[in-house]
């Protein structure tokens, strides 16, 4: 009978739009995106790679946008047949992961399904997507913006988080308010000090089934922000607080939650610094309190740290730590001008960067409960304090000029102190690392050009030294090849000094790319912002294929 | 509930037949310039003459080679044609407070833009950054490129050219 249903409302729906096809000239666009990696598994025990049971694994994902004036609405397909390893299992088959639409009059928005939404800088609310991390905690809901005067930017929200291809249990509320000062008259509008004021409040309510403690069903948190730009300065803050929301995350304490972020900078063409601070306190924000890993957060914690982007940089990451942690960052970039000694012809790039992390100072609230003892307060923490444990330190330096009209040179160094204890969560103690990047590229004719890159990364600790080499070269705006070789040639067990070797062709079409790699994978972290992905080693070949329309 | 879907899916897939052959446009999603001001990206023009939109990110290294080799043509491509960059950096809250600081360190003068949720990357359906658009005119996409490699910014200018002809 189901199926019999289902046939007829398949028949109805497409004889349905072929009419609208054919008899009514709607006019409109449709664009959408395509994505599909796969891959094929080889066992490796040597570099650990696990035996995939199906041998190929796929993750594919397709989304069309339609709009038509102030109208739009779009839908996600996704299908894992089954999820890539090092991407949660929970993607499972296949379905419409998102829908939604959107009609906009005026100063007037008004969505229902899901969206993506951010408030201030996200530590209150964030919903995002980022199929690299495996990441997309859309809400499925309704959202209204709307901007009653000139200025004043209002939004409110509710609804559920997506769950894989189900929905989360607890249900978000949220409403944020931006006045852009300067707007508000006319005569503001060229001074040279801008400000910008925003608050925002998030409510969450789960039901409390739990056996052993009475749990607040709502938890609400409040933000609020401010934007000041003057001349060439520009400085950013905000502030958050949550109410005591024991969970999974903080190992049920009663503790209430905070996060303070600060954001300065000096930029003149040329020249700029920077300099941030940012303290965390139990700010875990889940829409289940019972959620860990990569799902179900309403709120985002980057980390302070510098995004590495080269192999050997980026090996140790720094993850944010919701439970608590203070962080410092400095930076200096410098533009060397041309015609002098290091700047040459065509002037170099200068860029020296800090940051240090360290855990939140916790002290123990009377003598008879320990510090983080469940349903507890946990413990109390000054604001200021700073905790006595390193978490992360990094201190890079860059350096990059054109050496004549083709050659170019990038050098980077890097010294990083790894806790491994905190960061992936077992023991491994402290790693100290120093890493040194030679990247250089050489145009040849034709847009033919050649890019090879040295990378050494020196360590005592964990797997002991590393040395890279990759040798790319392209054909301008088509092809790309590239083999390198990942050597850990420092392993202190002389049956792990292994050699990754990976060969790659990447084929570019407008906006269709098809990459294929071949070869050996390390085990790693793949980071972007504070959130973390694990990927296992593995062996054998992967495809990946984009486009758009 | 799972027919509902499908059935929905169904009608988008099939309604895409009805979209116009014509190209698209700039769709209309709320950005920030770098001192935090809102803008709506459907305003984004060049009084009538083609531009450039450049997705990118601090921490992308072929973005930055990429605009690195625009950086230097901008001067002898804006003489010669007029054409401007719009670059959307899609760096989140965790760098995007760095992304005045890096153009300016790296001396680098495009009309910049924070899209800190990727609301217009999404919209503009990029998949990978960097990913870049030629717009005429009118505010049609006429063009577009994923990925960077050194001397792909001579094919841009073959395309601007080509528009300015028109």
């Amino acid at each position: 009978m189901n199926k019999l249903k289902f046939t007829i409302t398949c028949i109805f729906a497409c004889s349905f739009s072929f009419i609208i096809n054919a008899q009514i000239n709607i006019p409109g666009e449709i664009r959408g995106d395509f994505q599909a990696d796969f891959q094929i598994y080889q066992t490796d025990s040597v570099i650990g790679a696990p035996d995939v049971p199906e041998k190929f694994l796929m993750n594919s994902y397709l989304n069309l946008v339609y709009m038509k004036g102030n109208f739009s609405a779009g839908v996600r397909y996704e299908a894992y047949y089954n999820a890539l390893l090092g991407y949660d299992p929970r993607y499972k088959g296949n379905g419409i992961a998102s829908r939604w639409a959107s009609y906009k009059h005026k100063d007037f928005e008004i969505t229902a399904g899901n969206f993506y939404e951010q408030f201030g800088s996200g530590i209150l609310l964030r919903s995002y997507e980022d199929r690299n991390l495996g990441m997309d905690n859309s809400i499925d809901g309704v959202r209204i913006n709307y901007s009653p005067y000139k200025g004043i930017f209002l939004k409110g929200i509710a609804g559920y988080h997506r769950y894989f291809f189900d929905k989360g249990q607890g249900i978000i509320r949220g409403a944020d308010a931006e006045i852009h000062v300067n707007s508000l008259r006319e005569k503001w509008e060229e001074k040279d000090l801008k400000v910008i004021l925003g608050g925002s409040f998030v409510s969450k309510y789960q039901q409390d089934k739990d056996p052993i403690y009475v749990l607040p069903e709502n938890v609400g948190a409040l933000a609020g922000r401010l934007t000041m730009v003057y001349k060439k300065i520009n400085l950013f803050g905000e502030y958050a607080y949550k109410i005591n929301d024991p969970s999974a995350v903080n190992r049920q304490i009663y503790k209430e939650g905070q996060a303070f972020f600060l954001n300065a900078s000096y930029a003149t063409k040329g020249f700029s610094v920077l300099a941030a601070v940012k303290r965390i306190d139990n700010m875990n924000f889940r829409s289940d309190r019972n959620a860990t890993g990569n799902v179900l957060q309403i709120n985002y914690l980057p980390s302070l740290t510098k995004p590495h982007a080269y192999a050997l940089t980026g090996y140790y990451p720094y993850a944010s730590q919701p439970n608590g942690e203070m962080a410092i960052m400095g930076q200096i970039a410098y533009k060397i001008p041309k015609k002098t000694l290091i700047g040459g012809d065509y002037g170099a790039d200068l860029n020296v960067n800090f940051s240090r992390v360290h855990d939140i100072q916790r002290l123990a609230i009377n003598d008879t409960i320990s510090i983080g003892q469940s349903g507890t307060l946990g413990y109390s923490s000054p604001f200021t304090a700073i905790g006595d444990e390193l978490f992360f330190q990094d201190v890079n330096l860059g350096f990059g000029r054109r050496m004549n009209k083709n050659l170019r040179l990038n050098l980077e160094y890097v010294y990083i102190i790894y806790n491994t204890d905190v960061i992936e969560g077992h023991e491994g103690g402290m790693v100290h690392a120093h890493v040194g990047v030679v990247d250089m590229s050489l145009r040849l004719k034709n847009k033919h050009a050649i890019r090879w890159e040295i990378q050494h990364l020196f360590t005592d600790q964990d797997k002991g030294n590393w040395i890279m080499g990759l040798v790319e070269y392209t054909i301008a705006p088509k092809w790309s090849f590239g083999v390198q070789d990942i050597f850990n040639y420092g392993n202190s067990d002389a049956g792990k000094r292994i050699h990754f070797y990976l060969a790659s062709v990447a084929y570019t079409h407008n906006s269709s790319r098809l990459a294929i790699n071949y070869g050996k994978q390390r085990e790693g972290i793949v980071c972007v912002g504070g959130v973390c992905r694990s990927v296992p080693a593995s062996n054998g070949l992967s495809v990946s294929i984009t486009t758009n329309f | 509930m799972k027919t509902i879907q499908f059935v929905i899916f169904l009608l988008v897939i099939s309604l895409s037949g009805i979209a116009q052959e014509a190209k698209n446009t700039i769709p209309s999603v709320t950005i920030r310039t770098l001192d935090g001001k809102q803008i709506n990206t459907s305003e984004l023009n060049n009084d009538g003459k083609p531009f450039i939109i450049s997705f990118w990110a601090t921490y992308c290294k072929p973005c930055v080679r990429e605009f690195t080799s625009l950086m230097d043509v901008y001067d002898d491509w804006q003489e010669e044609t007029g054409v401007k960059i719009f670059a959307i950096s899609v760096d989140d809250a965790r760098t995007s407070n760095n992304v005045p600081a890096f153009v300016s360190g790296k001396g680098w003068e495009f009309d910049f833009y924070l899209d800190t949720n990727g609301d217009f990357k999404r919209a503009m359906n990029v998949n990978l950054i960097p990913h870049t658009f030629i717009v005429n005119g009118k505010g049609e996409v006429v063009w577009q490129h994923t990925s960077f490699a050194e001397g792909g910014e001579l094919e841009m200018l073959e395309v601007i050219k080509g528009l300015i002809e028109e």
